[in-house]
């Protein structure tokens, strides 16, 4: 039986880690490499790298982080953050990255996608979309939730299922930070509307959260960064609890 | 022992390279017939979309010698899907090593099938100290149906094939490399099979 995967998300700037991690048995808190080797130790299923660095240099560094993962890591996993070209993709996957995720890119230029999967193949071109609430109805946002967009989250969902996405990476901007839970509802419209992955993200506190969003939330994976980087969750104990729930986990 | 992974510009080989690697050998990335003619051992890879594939073997004559090959050969995924008869995907003519043709998984199931699940019905040297019910990873909307080359099994939709084997060529349709312990000691196992 397909498993429900637990993905960490490690934010990178120039290289290295930027959220604050509590893992004391780190030789470097800030080296993306070990953590991810730790993580993969630990029970991850898979990673996702979300580079926020805004430098000249960015595409070159980035490109030798994946190379440096791929050399230690046997699980797979995703990188984002500012790709925006056929060429910038070609460039980390041929460093070792297993899929790409793209997300203002593809709102400004949608034909990035059926571009991306063309060349590339479905399976490794993972379309981000952040949305918020605003008087009831969700809309996409860009630059973190800071810029809305004329785009209706269920809409666009489909619109990029349509050009050919492998995969879904929904963040609730109304959730995200909040420690409250996933935004469950929507994510089960978007689970039972389409027929591609959706991977949860934003709003993890506790166990608890992740149980509900893939029964409540019909979720395929779900992503957290702050929860498993300050320990306040283990993963091993999470897939422990969720096992006792009746959820498929890889143990 | 020489290892050669066939380069012919299909998908993230860098992994698997680094897979290798991590057993401690090394490999070498080539689409020249006569280095993959004198490995020990050839790893098919493949990623990506199966009748751009298939041009890109058939452009370098990779298509004609890959039956041919003695040594051991190992196709992952897309690789798997070639050496087959044929691909529903892009309605593509395989290699024909494994006769089966590869079809796609139905709208009753998210497609693609991503993520890490159950292999059974285990058979064959490649799962030497491999358990049923171990986790492997794949990535894949077309799979192989259950066939007399069937190794292993995993379930999505119904029971498909997990691994095909016919005399000297092996396949996974999951990820080896990516597929964590797991993985590794099927890599071991080909490498030393």
């Amino acid at each position: 039986m397909l498993s429900k995967r637990i993905i960490p998300c490690l934010d990178i700037k120039d290289g290295r880690t930027v959220k604050g991690v509590n893992f004391v048995d780190l030789r470097d808190a800030g080296d993306p490499v070990e953590l991810a080797e730790l993580y993969s130790q630990a029970g991850a299923d898979e990673l996702v790298f979300l580079d926020i660095s805004a430098t000249e240099q960015k595409r070159k560094t980035l490109a030798d982080l994946v190379y440096h993962v791929a050399e230690k890591v046997n699980i797979p996993f995703t990188v984002g953050g500012g790709i925006s070209s056929v060429e910038d993709v070609d460039l980390l996957l041929q460093n070792g990255a297993d899929k790409v995720s793209i997300n203002s890119s593809a709102v400004k230029n949608p034909q990035l996608i059926n571009d991306l999967v063309a060349k590339f193949g479905s399976q490794c071109i993972v379309v981000a979309i952040d949305a918020k609430q605003i008087d009831g109805e969700w809309i996409v946002h860009l630059v973190g939730g800071k810029v809305p967009t004329e785009l209706r989250l269920f809409d666009w969902a489909k619109e990029v299922e349509q050009r050919g996405a492998g995969e879904i990476l929904f963040t609730s901007m109304d959730n995200d930070g909040t420690k409250d839970g996933f935004a469950n509802s929507a994510l089960a419209r978007l689970s039972v509307e389409l027929n591609i992955p959706i991977i949860a993200s934003g709003g993890a506190g506790n166990m608890q959260h992740f149980i509900d969003t893939f029964i409540e939330g019909k979720a395929d994976a779900a992503l957290a960064a702050s929860v498993f980087h300050f320990k306040e969750i283990e993963i091993v104990e999470l897939k422990k609890e969720l096992k006792n729930n009746g959820i498929p986990v890889r143990i | 022992m020489k290892i050669v992974i066939i380069n012919y510009g299909a998908g993230n080989i860098q992994s698997i390279k680094f897979a290798i690697r991590r057993l401690g050998y090394e490999a070498v990335l080539s689409n020249d017939v006569e280095e993959i003619k004198s490995a020990d051992k050839v790893i098919f890879p493949g990623v990506g979309e199966a009748s751009s594939a298939m041009s890109k073997l058939k452009d370098s004559t990779l298509d004609t010698l890959i039956p041919k090959l003695k040594q051991p050969v190992l196709g992952i995924c897309l690789g798997m899907q070639l050496m087959c008869n044929s691909s529903e995907e892009g309605d593509t003519k395989g290699l024909g090593i494994f006769d089966v043709d590869v079809v796609k998984f139905s709208n009753q199931v998210k497609v693609p099938q991503i993520g890490w699940n159950q292999i059974t019905d285990l058979r064959a040297g490649l799962f030497k100290n491999i358990g049923e019910k171990e986790y492997i990873y794949l990535v894949h909307s077309f799979y192989a149906p259950i066939c007399t080359a069937t190794i292993a099994t995993a379930t999505y939709e119904m029971k498909f094939s997990a691994a095909l084997q016919k005399n000297n060529f092996y396949g996974t349709q999951f990820h080896p490399e990516k597929s964590s312990s797991v993985g590794e000691q099927l890599l071991k196992n080909f490498l030393t099979l």
